[in-house]
């Protein structure tokens, strides 16, 4: 047999990494993303003629227990039917032995590249809101995702948002391996850094207040105040869910006082006046043309 | 839907080197041979620069005294790749042998390499500029795909192989499957279910070649990411 050349082998190392989707109904189109578990394709659902995104596992990992872990990551979002959450279409395993699902493919900017396209506060403030919504929910269905980030989430054409990559997420009554460290540098939270055991609600809750941090400047004293409380080392400090810290959000958004700041007089005013500006201004209004009527009068 | 068919996890024969068993420590001494030996000859060839006899004594001598020593079984999973090992400790051979200035000609229980082949394959390959590192990781990649597709030629019906020659190991990448069809006298989908089948053949004997070679999981995935050239 001739000699394997170089371009002869970049197609059998495409080939051998290649998943092998044949007697399926999906015909892959390109890569788009590889995790150290899966990697993501872009594929054609040639039954319903849609495009999907198909998570397989990699080669590398191709062992039962990532096997285990895949199927059960397509179960936990499969059992999250929110509008925040990308949901699953279909699950199994392709002729090669390798597990895949097959999820709706989102076209939009992942969070952190929005968040720099010069978008106002306001607007990323409600979409913080609708993450905290995505993450609430999933919170109230005993799942942590453990791995929040604005890489994460993406903004779909039509502003939706939607949290990704549950591939390390897990029930809230389930333990982890001790020593075990799940989650990224920069946001996960210092128990899941000390590889505690038992990580709850309060982690994802600690990563989307590092989440927040990088949305919004923190010249408010208020909203600072909020990101302390959600970034507190201290987990029994932090707010006991995302549904908690929305509402936190929610009130600043609304210029109702929050729960993490408790205010002074001067800033209970301020906070009153620029709430109700259009008041303010007809006072203010009135006032000063009443003051002008006086010394016309009195000239 | 399609049933789940694993690949049985094959047993590290760098872990087998440390068997009681000497038969087993003999095979698994042979199917490491048979996946480094060329990447260390040419890498001492090429990347060194030595000449094709030195290389060649170099190479008999090195899994000659590895086999006498039991050198292979003082690899440690924790310190380096298997590969990285071997390399490492051919260098060392190397240098040795080049202090002495010796010239063992082993014959007789020595394994025997077919020299001739790797000369072949070297006069179409340019390897010049790359570090010796570089130059053995890529010699290690195309050693194992040859060491999979001489398994598959071997587990496979010889029509199926010949399909899979004639389109995965041929350089000409403009042949189309109608064209196959043509010239095997099969239908256009037998040629995509066929070559399908010994694709997922090949797939299957890449990492179980794979796994034989590593000592631990952790390995086996960098060697993955190694092989098939993706970043995690």
């Amino acid at each position: 047999m001739k000699p394997l050349s170089q371009s002869t082998i970049a197609h059998l190392r495409e080939i051998a990494d290649a998943p092998d989707f044949s007697g399926t109904r999906y015909s892959i189109i390109r890569e788009i993303a590889r995790g150290g578990m899966g990697v993501i394709y872009e594929a054609e659902d040639r039954e319903l003629q849609r495009a999907v995104a198909l998570k397989v596992l990699a080669n590398e990992v191709s062992d039962a227990n990532a096997a285990a872990r895949m199927r059960a990551e397509a179960q936990t979002i499969a059992r999250l039917e929110h509008p925040g959450i990308v949901p699953v279409h279909d699950a199994g395993a392709l002729p090669d032995g390798r597990v895949y699902y097959a999820m709706k493919l989102v076209r939009g900017t992942r969070l952190d590249e929005y968040a720099r396209s010069n978008r106002g506060r306001t607007d990323l403030l409600r979409l913080f809101i609708r993450l905290c919504e995505a993450v609430a929910f999933a919170h109230a269905h005993g799942v942590i995702h453990r791995d929040l980030k604005p890489e994460n989430v993406m903004i779909g054409s039509f502003g939706e948002v939607l949290l990704m990559d549950w591939g390390v997420a897990r029930s809230s009554t389930d333990a982890s391996e001790p020593g075990l460290i799940i989650g990224t540098r920069g946001f996960m939270s210092p128990e899941q850094e000390r590889g505690e055991a038992v990580i709850d609600a309060r982690a994802d809750v600690f990563a989307l207040g590092r989440t927040l941090e990088l949305l919004v400047d923190k010249t408010d004293r208020r909203i600072t105040a909020i990101i302390r409380k959600a970034t507190n080392a201290d987990r029994e400090q932090r707010y006991r869910d995302a549904g908690e810290l929305r509402d936190d959000v929610t009130r600043y958004l609304d210029g109702r006082p929050v729960s993490a700041h408790r205010e002074n007089v001067l800033e209970k005013a301020a906070r009153w006046m620029s709430r109700n500006q259009a008041l303010v201004t007809i006072v203010l209004a009135y006032i000063l043309m009443r003051v002008i009527v006086f010394l016309w009068v009195n000239r | 839907m399609p049933v789940s068919t694993f690949p049985t996890t094959r047993r590290s024969v760098v872990l087998a080197l440390r068997s009681d068993d000497a038969e087993e420590r003999s095979r698994a001494f042979d199917t490491l041979v048979a996946i480094y030996w060329k990447p260390l000859y040419k890498c001492a060839r090429v990347a060194w620069s030595r000449s094709r006899e030195d290389c060649e004594d170099l190479t008999q001598s090195f899994f000659a005294t590895a086999l006498e020593k039991d050198a292979l079984a003082s690899y440690d999973a924790a310190k380096a790749s298997f590969r990285t090992f071997l390399r490492l400790l051919f260098e060392r051979h190397v240098l040795n042998q080049v202090k002495a200035a010796q010239r063992i000609k082993r014959g007789g229980g020595a394994t025997q390499l077919a020299f001739d082949e790797a000369e072949g394959e070297m006069q179409s390959e340019a390897g010049a500029s790359l570090s010796p590192e570089e130059y053995f990781q890529r010699e290690w990649v195309r050693s194992v795909f040859a060491l999979a597709v001489q398994r598959v030629r071997e587990q496979v019906p010889e029509r199926l192989f010949a399909l899979f020659e004639a389109y995965d190991l041929s350089d000409d990448r403009t042949v189309s499957y109608r064209a196959l069809a043509a010239r095997f006298g099969v239908p256009e989908t037998t040629v995509t279910n066929q070559l399908a089948s010994v694709r997922r053949q090949f797939r299957r004997i890449v990492l179980d070649t794979l796994r034989e070679a590593t000592a631990s999981e952790e390995e086996f995935r960098a060697e993955a990411r190694a092989l098939l050239g993706v970043d995690a």
